[in-house]
Formats: C-alpha cells, sequence, structure tokens
C-alpha cells in the first residue's frame, strides 16, 4: 500500500469520517470539511506530471493474488489527465455545492456519495487490473443512482434513478463479460500484460464477443446512442451532481475505457466502426433534440451526450492512427483533438451547468419560457454563460475552438483514410460532424439569447438577483480556464495532453503538438466553422418557421417509450411468471425445492452410476442405536399428533439427539453448534407459535397427501444414497490432511473446526456473516412495515410514518 | 411468551406474569450462561468454540431473560440497540480483512504474535479474534432481533 493507492482511497475513508461529524457537529456547512480531500488528491497528483513524461509509474497492491485480482495502480498520461479532471472539478463542485445546499438538505448523505464516488472513479482511471477496474466502475454507478436519487421524496428522481441504475448496470454486466472474454485470450487480468499480447487477441475468434461486451459498457455508461436515454432522467440530481457526474466525469468513463482500449482492439473494423459511427450518430441526433427542450439542464444534457459522441467518434478515427500508416498525421490530430475536448468539456459544461444551477436557485425555474432578460439583473452569470456557451459553440478566442477546429479537420480528412471500404461512404463523416456542431451552435445560442436577452418575462418564481460569490466562484475559475486554453493552448499540449495521447496510441515517440488558433486560409476546417457560424445564425434568427419539424417525431417513435414500455411489461410478465407457482404456501416451496433436489440428485446418479463400497465402516454401537430409536419414535410422533407443540417438542428432540450424535462421534465443535442452534430455535418456534394460523378443519385430500409422501420418499433414498457413495467413492486427494498439516504453521491455532472458519476459509464465514446480519435487518424491515401499514389504517401516527 | 400462554388457554396470563422461581433462576442461570459464552468464544481458537457458538449461547442467555421476565425489563436490564450491535458486528467482520492492506498483505491475512502477561502468562494475540468478534456480535444480535421483534408483534 503506497501513498498513492492511499490517495485514492481517502475520499471513502473521509466519508467515514464526514458520516461522523455530520452526527455531532452542524454549526459549520459540511462541505467545508470536504473540501481539502479533493484539494489534497488534486495537489497530490499535479506532482506526478513531471513524472510521468519520463514514463508509466506502476504500483502493486495484492488484493487476491490467487486469482489475479490486484490493486495495481497504473498512472500514464490518460489516467493522470482523468484523475486530475476527477479531483480537480471534484473541489469546484464541492465549492459550489456549499452555496447551492442550505443547511436543510441531507447533507450527510450527499457528501458521503459524493465522496464514495470520488473514489470510486480514481479507482476506475487508476487502475491496471481489470477485475478491480470493474468492482470501481460498478460503484460509480451506484454512488451516481445514490446520488440521482437523492430527493428521494420526488418521484422523477426515482424514476431517473432506477433507469440509469438498469441501463448502466446492465452495461456494467456486460463490460466484465468483455473482460472475462479477454482472460481466456490472454490469460491475465492486467492492461498492461494484454497489450502486450495483441497478437493473440488479433487471432482469436472470441475477440468480437470481448469488443461488442466492451463497447455496450463504454457507451452505456457514456451514453451513446442508444443508450443515452437515461441522462437527461438523470438530471433529476441536485446541479452539483449534475455537473460533476452527469457532465465532467463519470459519463466520461465509458471514454476512458474505450481510449484505454484503443491499442488492444483498434485492430478490428468492428471496433472502428461502431465507435466511429456511433460517435457521430450520436453527436448528431442529440444535439438536434437538444434545440427543442425548454428545460435548461435537459439541453445541456442533450448538449453532454452529443459532446460526448464527438469525443467518442474522435476516439475512433484514432484507433485508424493505430493500425494505418496511412495519413497518420490526422488521426493523431483527432487523438489530440479528443483528449483536449475531453479537457474543454469538463471546464465550459462544468461551469454551464453550474450557472444553470444559479438560475434555478436565484429565480426558481430552469425554463426557457419562463427564464428572460436577466442581462442587467445578473451580469456576472452573463459573463460566465456568455465565455462558456460561445466556447460549446465553438467560437474564438475560447477553447472549444480550437478543439472543435481539430474535430473538423480531423473528420473532413477521413475521407484520404485507406482504410477497408470506408472510401465510399467517406462524405457521411464531415456531413454528420458538421450537422451536429451547426444544432450546437443553436442550442449554445439559444441558453445565452433565451435567458439573459429579451424581454423580461416576470414569470419567474422568485424574483431573480445576482448569486452569493460562494456560488459563482467555481464557475468563474472554470470560465477563467476556458479562457486561458483557448489563448494558451500549448501550456496544455506538452504536459497532459501529449502524454495523454501517446498512452492512447501506445507510441514514445513524443508527438510535439502545437495548437494554434490560425492555420490559414487553405485549412478547410476553418470554411466549416465559417459556415456553420453563418447556416446556424440562419437557422437561429428563422428558428419559427423550421421548429415544426420537431412534431414529426413522435412521443410513440422515441427510445424513452421503448424503455418505458419494456419495463412495463417485462414486470407484467414476470408477474405472471412468479404468480404462476407462488401460492403463499411454505409446503409448496418446499415440495418445488425437494423436487427440484431430487430430480437433479436422481440424474446425477444415473449418470455416474452407483458404486457401493460398505468394507471399512465403523460398527454400529448400542448408544447410536437408541438414539435412532429415539429419532424414529419423534418423528412418528410428529406424523401422528394433532397438536403443534407437541411437533415442536419432538423436532427439538430430533436435534438434541443429533447433537448427541455428532458427540459420539467425536466433533464437540458441532455438538456445541447444534446445541446451541437447537435452543434459539425453539424459542424462536415458541415466539411464533401465537401468530401460526389457526389449523385446518379440513382433511388434506388424498392427491396432496400422496404428493407429498413421493417427495419425501424420494428426498430420503437420495440422502442416503449421497451419503453413501460419497464414502465409497474417493475421487480426489481428502482436503483435511492439508488442514491437519497447516493449522498450526499457517493459522497459528489448535482447534482446526475454528482456523478453518476464520482463516482457512474465512471468505465463506464473511459472506455468511453478512447474509446473516441482512437476513436480520430484512426481517426487521419487513415486521417494522407491516406494524406500520396497520398504524396507517387505523390511527395513524405521523411522527411513526414519517421514520 | 404471555401470548403463547394465553392461546394455549392460560387466561389468567395477565401483564406482568410473577413466577418468582423461574426469574430467580434465570438470572443465575444467565449469568453461567453468558460467561460461557465468553469462554467459548475467546477459547474458539485452541479449543472447541468460536464466534458462532459464542454468539448463539450469548443470544440464548438473553432468551432466557426475555422469557423469564418480558421485553421491558429485557430493555431495561441490557439497553442496548441490537441493530447497532448488528452493525457493528460487520464492521468488525468486513473491516478486518480489510485492515491487512496496511501490513502490505493480501486481503483477509492473519496476523498473530503472543505476549507475556504477568497474571495469565503467554498469551497469544491472533487478529482471527476480531474477526470472530464479528461474528459473535452480528450472530448474536441479529437471532435477538428476530426473537424480541417476533415476540412483541400483536396479530
Amino acid at each position: 500500500m503506497t501513498l498513492i493507492h492511499m490517495a485514492i482511497l481517502l475520499p471513502l475513508v473521509a466519508a467515514v469520517a464526514i458520516g461522523i461529524i455530520y452526527k455531532y457537529y452542524k454549526r459549520i456547512h459540511l462541505g467545508w470539511f470536504v473540501l481539502p480531500v479533493p484539494v489534497i488528491i488534486a495537489i497530490y497528483l499535479a506532482t506526478f506530471i513531471p513524472k510521468v513524461s519520463s514514463g508509466p509509474i506502476l504500483e502493486t497492491m495484492q488484493v487476491m493474488p490467487r486469482i489475479g485480482m490486484n490493486f495495481d495502480v497504473y498512472i500514464d498520461g490518460l489516467g493522470l489527465l482523468f484523475a486530475i479532471l476527477i479531483s480537480g472539478i471534484g473541489a469546484l463542485v464541492v465549492l459550489y455545492s456549499i452555496g447551492y445546499l442550505s443547511h436543510r438538505e441531507d447533507l450527510g448523505n450527499f457528501y458521503v456519495y459524493l465522496l464514495m464516488f470520488m473514489s470510486a472513479m480514481l479507482g476506475v482511471v487508476l487502475n491496471d487490473n481489470v477485475l478491480m477496474l470493474y468492482l470501481f466502475w460498478e460503484l460509480t454507478s451506484i454512488s451516481s443512482f445514490l446520488l440521482i436519487a437523492f430527493w428521494f421524496m420526488k418521484e422523477r428522481s426515482l424514476y431517473g434513478a432506477q433507469k440509469s441504475m438498469l441501463i448502466t448496470m446492465f452495461g456494467g454486466f456486460m463490460l466484465l463479460g468483455g473482460f472475462l472474454a479477454l482472460h481466456t485470450i490472454t490469460g491475465t487480468y492486467s492492461i498492461r500484460e494484454m497489450l502486450a499480447q495483441v497478437t493473440l487477441i488479433q487471432e482469436s475468434p472470441v475477440a468480437p464477443i470481448a469488443i461488442v461486451l466492451i463497447l455496450l459498457g463504454a457507451f452505456t455508461k457514456s451514453a451513446q446512442f442508444p443508450f443515452y436515454i437515461w441522462l437527461p432522467d438523470a438530471m433529476e440530481a441536485p446541479t452539483p451532481v449534475s455537473a460533476y457526474l452527469h457532465s465532467a466525469t463519470m459519463v466520461k468513463a465509458g471514454i476512458y475505457l474505450v481510449a484505454r482500449l484503443t491499442p488492444l482492439f483498434a485492430f478490428s473494423e468492428l471496433w472502428v466502426w461502431v465507435i466511429l459511427l456511433g460517435g457521430l450518430i450520436t453527436l448528431a441526433w442529440a444535439s438536434f433534440n437538444a434545440v427543442r427542450k425548454d428545460d435548461l439542464k435537459a439541453v445541456l444534457a442533450f448538449s453532454t451526450v452529443s459532446q460526448l459522441g464527438m469525443i467518442m467518434s474522435l476516439l475512433g478515427l484514432g484507433a485508424l492512427s493505430v493500425v494505418t500508416g496511412a495519413g497518420e498525421a490526422y488521426f493523431s490530430i483527432a487523438v489530440v483533438a479528443a483528449v483536449f475536448h475531453l479537457i474543454n468539456h469538463a471546464t465550459f459544461k462544468g461551469a454551464l451547468f453550474m450557472v444553470t444551477g444559479i438560475l434555478d436557485h436565484e429565480t426558481g425555474t430552469r425554463s426557457l419560457k419562463r427564464l428572460g432578460g436577466l442581462l442587467t439583473l445578473m451580469p456576472i452569470s452573463f459573463t460566465l454563460t456568455f465565455i462558456t456557451a460561445l466556447s460549446m459553440a465553438g467560437l474564438p478566442p475560447f477553447n472549444g475552438f480550437l478543439s472543435k477546429e481539430l474535430f473538423l479537420e480531423a473528420m473532413i480528412h477521413v475521407t484520404e483514410a485507406d482504410f477497408a471500404s470506408l472510401a465510399n461512404i467517406a462524405f457521411i463523416f464531415p456531413l454528420l460532424a458538421i450537422v451536429g456542431s451547426i444544432f450546437t451552435f443553436i442550442y449554445s445560442i439559444q441558453i445565452i439569447y433565451g435567458v439573459f436577452f429579451g424581454k423580461r418575462t416576470h414569470d419567474t418564481p422568485k424574483e431573480p438577483h445576482e448569486a452569493p460569490a460562494l456560488m459563482w466562484i467555481s464557475p468563474a475559475i472554470l470560465a477563467v480556464l476556458v479562457i486561458t486554453f483557448g489563448l494558451f493552448p500549448n501550456v496544455l499540449s506538452s504536459s497532459i495532453i501529449d502524454p495523454a495521447a501517446m498512452s492512447i496510441m501506445a507510441t514514445d515517440a513524443p508527438l510535439g503538438t502545437h495548437i494554434s488558433m490560425w492555420h490559414g486560409f487553405a485549412n478547410p476546417a476553418l470554411w466549416a466553422t465559417i459556415a456553420i457560424v453563418i447556416i446556424g445564425s440562419l437557422l437561429f434568427y428563422f428558428r419559427d418557421k423550421w421548429m415544426f419539424i420537431y412534431d414529426y417525431h413522435k412521443e410513440r417513435f422515441t427510445l424513452n417509450y421503448v424503455y418505458d414500455q419494456g419495463l412495463m411489461h417485462s414486470r407484467f410478465a414476470s408477474r405472471k411468471v412468479t404468480d404462476s407457482y407462488m401460492t403463499g404456501f411454505i409446503r409448496s416451496y418446499l415440495a418445488y425445492i425437494f423436487m427440484f433436489f431430487v430430480v437433479l440428485g436422481a440424474i446425477s446418479l444415473w449418470n455416474t452410476g452407483i458404486k457401493l463400497n460398505f468394507s471399512d465402516m465403523a460398527p454400529v454401537g448400542i448408544q447410536e442405536m437408541i438414539l435412532v430409536m429415539i429419532v424414529l419414535i419423534s418423528i412418528t410422533v410428529i406424523l401422528v399428533t394433532k397438536s403443534r407443540i407437541v411437533s415442536i417438542i419432538m423436532l427439538s428432540a430430533i436435534g438434541f439427539v443429533m447433537a448427541l450424535f455428532f458427540v459420539f462421534f467425536r466433533a464437540p465443535d458441532l455438538a456445541l453448534t447444534q446445541l446451541a442452534i437447537e435452543t434459539v430455535t425453539t424459542a424462536l418456534f415458541l415466539v411464533c407459535f401465537y401468530h401460526l394460523p389457526a389449523r385446518s378443519k379440513h382433511p388434506e385430500r388424498m392427491r396432496f397427501k400422496f404428493t407429498n409422501f413421493l417427495v419425501s420418499l424420494g428426498v430420503g433414498i437420495i440422502v442416503i444414497m449421497i451419503g453413501l457413495i460419497a464414502y465409497s467413492n474417493q475421487l480426489f486427494d481428502r482436503i483435511s490432511q492439508f488442514h491437519i498439516d497447516n493449522v498450526k504453521e499457517l493459522g497459528a491455532g489448535g482447534n482446526m473446526v475454528n482456523v478453518i472458519l476464520v482463516d482457512f476459509r474465512g471468505f465463506d464465514t464473511l459472506f455468511e456473516t453478512l447474509v446473516f446480519g441482512i437476513a436480520g435487518i430484512g426481517i426487521y424491515a419487513l415486521m417494522k412495515l407491516r406494524l406500520n401499514r396497520k398504524d396507517e389504517t387505523d390511527e395513524a401516527d405521523p411522527e411513526e410514518n414519517r421514520a | 411468551m404471555k401470548q403463547t400462554l394465553k392461546k394455549t388457554g392460560h387466561d389468567k396470563a395477565d401483564r406482568q406474569m410473577n413466577d418468582v422461581f423461574l426469574q430467580f433462576t434465570a438470572k443465575l442461570v444467565f449469568l453461567i450462561v453468558i460467561m460461557f459464552s465468553f469462554n467459548l468464544f475467546f477459547a474458539g481458537h485452541y479449543t472447541p468454540g468460536g464466534g458462532f457458538v459464542g454468539g448463539l449461547l450469548a443470544a440464548a442467555a438473553l432468551i432466557l431473560l426475555l422469557i423469564a421476565y418480558d421485553k421491558k425489563t429485557l430493555q431495561r436490564m441490557v439497553p442496548i440497540d441490537f441493530r447497532l450491535i448488528i452493525t457493528s458486528g460487520l464492521t468488525f467482520a468486513v473491516g478486518l480483512p480489510t485492515l491487512s492492506f496496511l501490513f502490505g498483505t493480501p486481503f483477509f491475512t492473519h496476523q498473530h504474535t503472543h505476549i507475556e502477561i504477568p497474571v495469565f502468562g503467554d498469551v497469544a494475540l491472533h487478529s482471527a479474534v476480531l474477526f470472530d468478534l464479528g461474528v459473535f456480535l452480528t450472530v448474536a444480535a441479529t437471532a435477538l432481533l428476530i426473537i424480541v421483534l417476533v415476540g412483541e408483534a400483536e396479530n
């Protein structure tokens, strides 16, 4: 465990401390205690910038070395860029949230989730081991779910949280499958070691499966077409969360993954095509949709989707640079543009979200229709919006212009690629890119115009006024960065962009990127930009004339409709299936379980054959005979008796006899446990007794009895057979010898059973304990729920219900 | 208990049962059982016993009190929130294996040593005890939580 591991896990540790502080100290806003965490991490990570340029850093920490799951922190340009973005934006978001969230909110939950997310995200981008990466990946989904559902009393929040969870978790699961497929090819979980075996992956027939599965993971996480539908609904989260998770960092995890695995899969046409086309379609479609949205946050959500598509498509082009020699310069431009736009997008979109939060906070609405003419009332917000929205639109002198121009340049030159059958339809790439950019321009202008110009509507729930400094400092810092990166892009190029681009392209050769505003009139990207501005302005001016085309996009043809219907129908279907066998009687469930057991046992007996060996059996003594007699008598009494209490007592008698059996067979641990269990179960039976329903007066039907008889007979036979066969057949060496040999040296204990429980098979015990605890809490919740519901029907106690 | 008795026909089971013999014996036996459960727990690594059995016995000891008295009295005698105990038990059970990272060893690697204490002599120290403590607390508290809850629920 090194310092960098601790840096990754620091937010998790801090989350525990924050939870405690929140409970006992509420005078100061909790955010001030959280703020140092991302700041420290950001500063610490910044010290790696010079180190990384001389080569990646690898720090190993063993977690489960036997299965190859280790926490190997791998810091190269790409990972470091993401990590700095995560901690840097994280610090700004925490600062912003201090102004945004009031004391009345449940700040403890908010910051615990946020810190959990920070750890998870750092873990994703600084990991070399795919199993650990997957672990952190799912943790980001979980924390995102919790943060979207932060205002869990609102129905929309719950809907959005569930949607994001279903879609991203589905992707995460696919991702795990992809990683396992990679493991079967290469035999390792380390990305570094996989990279060394690219040829092996290239030849493997499993590779396309791995590609599809991994891309599913990346596309769901990064909200690419057609999985983007969760992101607009995720906007129900508090605005700091939207700025942080759903625009600057988490949704870029998919992009990170694609970038990280580009050297692995760039050979594949499937990979390049899916990413390139998927990204471009997402770009065009989402920016087209963003224009008609009324809610500012919805506009930004669709804008985020489209920008993610743009970065994704650039990475697709970058994959070409790895595999082909042709037009290599332009493809490396694509990679540089992807990295650069990643940074730019985090700055301007983060700021825009924060400004939206300010507007929401100070006017009480986010609707473009109800806002308007706020220029003189909120001058600071206007300045920030102006800078960042124009950067998003791709206008000079802001940073968005530079990366947008690189993007256009790369897309226009894609026609020169000598790659498969690309030449036939190559025109579609610049076309989609330009169409997407035009709509991006339109909605960017619409945000500025709709909110700050025009007539004041006087329709806002609150009287608008400028936000306190605490809220605009963070977007202001980002806006300053927007201008700085725009005017001096080369402060980034050698220190951050180049190392990141080099690790995507898996080269050691320095790129020597030099980004500049002016490339001369011969540059086609310049003309493309000019065309975008002119067409965009015209379309914006005449927007009332063509907006009607959105009406053709009916509700029934949207992906959301498909999602909702699918969810509803799957609910109905599963309800139908479940209802068909859930009778509500434990005896039916037991019958299912036992029947399955009998069938399974019979099949395996049939397949393996029965081989019995009765030699070398211990003699049956008089004491065992007596015990068996007691058991038999008890069973007979249970079967015959009509009284429940007699049944319970007889059942306990069998349990205690079992304990005696263990004593005779010299298993004191088992005997002790059996005794204790029997005592507690009997007590449980007695308290449950009162709740049992009255015994049915009607005699059971013959058929029912007969089925039960058959099932129990089958179970009895199978169990006896298993016992005999397990004794007679020795397929493997006994593991007990290992335990006997090692209990002293490895476990440092004397009682083998206990050493197995806490050491050799500690995992079993750990998870059993967890299950035990969860079961207890679950029963508690069920019982309490039942009690509460009864309260509601009677005289409802409001205090109790809210708790 | 009262409810069970009522159901089986003991109509006179009133608000507070006063079974002096049972209550007095319960107090005594409670002490013995709980001491035995601690003994089982600590001795577990070398002689029969361990966290699971110890936890169950501790629960059994408290259930004995519950049977002899009632829920209110039990809560006065043992003013602990069982949910909190479950949580701390799970924290021990999960936290201890995680601690091994601090020693630079893989997850779930136990550490052990032994020290000389004047009266007790050579005492073994094993990190498994803390893990077992987690098991002990979780098992005891869960069993109690369920039984107390089911017992108090009115139909």
